[in-house]
């Protein structure tokens, strides 16, 4: 076997020893340097954060993300088109419906086709019960870590209702695996709409008892309101995306504004903003997003057409020559799958845009000058999950 | 149901026209203030704006996009490495891959929209908030001489992106002061992303998963129906 040269093969056991080492000086002259993680949890998994401190004021503060870098770039490039969603389902775990929707949309902008509107309809609906399931969770953690258990056991406790629609589709809690290029692997079961109405209601429950036990809490909004204000430029020239961006005021969301092949047009729906950019005004705008995503659904199964759930699609998928850029307004923010086609049965090479690498990325500016318990408050507001910094 | 929410723009890939005015006027601007700089570019109507960029101006489109057209928001930024995979797609793989690979012909090396020269190009999308409107950015990076302007100075969030395409493609943005590693561990050698370097975990185990192909809902699975799993 000759692979590797014995240069490369002690390149790769060297890279494999030293993820726990990294190149951040430790010891400074003045002031000290506060490390969190790898395991924090604030840090929603494997994030490592760096802050250089002053008394009790950051000075500067440093990301340093993957830990749990998988290659899925690179993965993608061995993949055929049907086996790339098995694996970005994994970028954010908790909406991982909502990761596949714009990777199929590439594929089928490609191979111009378009899936039945009973699909369109379908996939929404999922796409919709992902942002819950991600949302509902993002609330009940972000008062954990602000120190109040109660909301997380909530949250848990009404995701569920969430998770088992989705997994009484597609079979998969987490990972369903579920669309397909030109439509949808399966119909609904038999009951589903009704179930997933009286769910919707049991949502909005949660939403009122969310508004006030915790966005309503005078502690919480202590902590959030005035901490980590994001300027709309600025938000805009980092990237960033979904409530983050309209927490800073900016009224732009890809569901209203570049609707690609979901039923976003046929539904009635508000985009919230708030003008605030602070911490409280992005966990404000999610708390809305909660609700309005209960409307869609509402709606949505009240107006399901009949109908195929497939198109006319080949056996062996091929997708001819060309390049695509679809993104959608994902739980986390706008994500994107860049596809470039040579006419194979799977991608030349994909970029995966994902909405945390984006969101987090202005965490050094954002950190600096705030104060040591701001940080969480700070890094919890912007919401990531760390499967979509790393990929 | 037309609603006065979804009134800024009125589902673009719906009608899919034959001209595209938004994108058309974006692009005679583009052109206006860059000039031959310019250098191809696509349409495809109610879908995509590509832009293909001379290397030098690099930089400068970023601040026309930006503060001229008003593309202010920052999408991404990366890079693309037309040569075909010496590998293939590992569908044979096994451990008897050679090393150094036989390198495919440079000749094989055909970029996509918008043409290109060189085997590596650098890619960038930024979008008009509010709006359904995107440019793709491309500019030609010379085979022996992997190295390009920074766009740090227009788009704050470009800073990572050119961290991830450095250590991912070894390319290098002259301007952009901190190039460290960002996924990859600092000792790491090579560059992931670049077609040549092998995919050790396909190498050491041949993929399984070829052999599932599953057959379409409605479709007859008459032919060799394996790999249905429900």
């Amino acid at each position: 076997m000759t692979l590797l040269t014995d240069a490369q093969q002690l390149a790769y056991a060297n890279a494999q020893a030293a993820d726990g080492r990294v190149n951040v000086e430790l010891e400074t002259d003045d002031g000290m340097t506060l490390n969190m993680g790898p395991q924090h949890p604030a840090t929603h998994g494997t994030l490592r954060l760096v802050a250089r401190l002053d008394g009790e004021q950051v000075i500067s503060a440093d990301v340093l993300c993957g830990y749990m870098h998988r290659g899925y770039e690179k993965l993608c490039e061995v993949r055929s088109y049907p086996q790339v969603t098995t694996l970005v389902n994994r970028i954010d775990w908790l909406g991982s419906f909502a990761n596949e929707v714009p990777f199929i949309l590439a594929a089928e902008q490609l191979m111009e086709i378009e899936a039945p509107d009973r699909a369109k309809w379908i996939r929404t609906i999922l796409f919709e019960l992902s942002r819950l399931a991600n949302i509902s969770l993002f609330i009940g953690d972000l008062a954990l870590q602000l120190g109040a258990q109660t909301p997380a056991f909530l949250a848990f406790r009404d995701r569920e209702f969430v998770l088992n629609q989705i997994e009484s589709v597609t079979g998969g809690r987490f990972h369903p695996n579920f669309d397909r290029i030109g439509g949808l692997k399966d119909d609904l079961p038999k009951g589903w709409i009704a179930d997933t109405k009286a769910a919707m209601v049991r949502i909005r429950d949660f939403c009122d008892l969310m508004d006030e036990l915790v966005l309503g809490n005078e502690i919480f909004q202590m902590r959030m309101r005035g901490v980590g204000v994001i300027p709309a430029d600025l938000a805009l020239s980092y990237g960033l995306s979904g409530a983050n961006l309209r927490g800073s005021g900016v009224d732009w969301d890809l569901r209203r504004d570049s609707n690609i092949g979901l039923a976003y047009d046929q539904v009635d729906f508000k985009v919230w903003t708030h003008p605030d950019g602070d911490s409280y005004a992005r966990s404000w705008v999610r708390l809305q997003e909660v609700r309005e995503a209960t409307r869609i659904i509402d709606q949505l199964c009240d107006s399901m057409p009949g109908g195929a759930i497939m198109a006319k699609v080949p056996r062996i998928i091929k997708v001819p020559e060309g390049e695509a850029y679809v993104a959608t307004e994902n739980p986390l923010g706008e994500m994107g799958y860049y596809v470039v086609s040579k006419g194979d049965t799977g991608p030349f090479r994909v970029k995966i845009r994902s909405a945390s690498f984006n969101n987090i990325s202005i965490v050094p500016w954002l950190l600096k000058g705030v104060y040591v318990p701001d940080i969480i408050a700070i890094l919890g507001s912007l919401y990531f999950i760390l499967g979509d910094i790393d990929r | 149901m037309a609603d006065d929410t979804t009134a800024t723009e009125d589902a673009p890939a719906e009608e899919a026209p034959a001209t595209d005015d938004a994108r058309e006027a974006v692009l005679a601007e583009l052109t206006e203030h860059l000039g031959d700089a310019v250098v191809d570019s696509l349409i495809k109507p109610g879908l995509g704006l590509w832009v293909r960029v001379a290397t030098d101006a690099w930089t400068e489109a970023a601040d026309v996009v930006r503060h001229k057209a008003g593309f202010r928001f920052f999408d991404f930024l990366s890079a693309i490495d037309w040569l075909p995979s010496p590998y293939g797609r590992y569908e044979d793989a096994t451990v008897d891959i050679p090393w150094p690979p036989p390198m495919p012909d440079r000749s094989q090396a055909v970029p996509g929209y918008t043409g290109g020269d060189t085997r590596f190009q650098v890619l960038a999308s930024v979008a008009k908030p509010g709006t359904a409107l995107r440019i793709l950015l491309k500019a030609d990076l010379p085979d022996d001489d992997l190295r390009i302007g920074t766009w740090i100075r227009t788009y704050a969030g470009a800073a990572w992106h050119e961290r991830e395409a450095h250590e991912m493609f070894g390319i290098t943005f002259e301007g952009n002061p901190d190039l460290r590693h960002l996924y990859l561990p600092t000792e790491f050698e090579g560059h992931p992303l670049r077609k040549e370097f092998p995919l050790l975990a396909r190498v050491v185990k041949p993929w399984p998963g070829i052999v599932d192909v599953e057959p379409m809902p409605g479709e007859d699975a008459d032919d060799e129906a394996e790999g249905d799993e429900g």
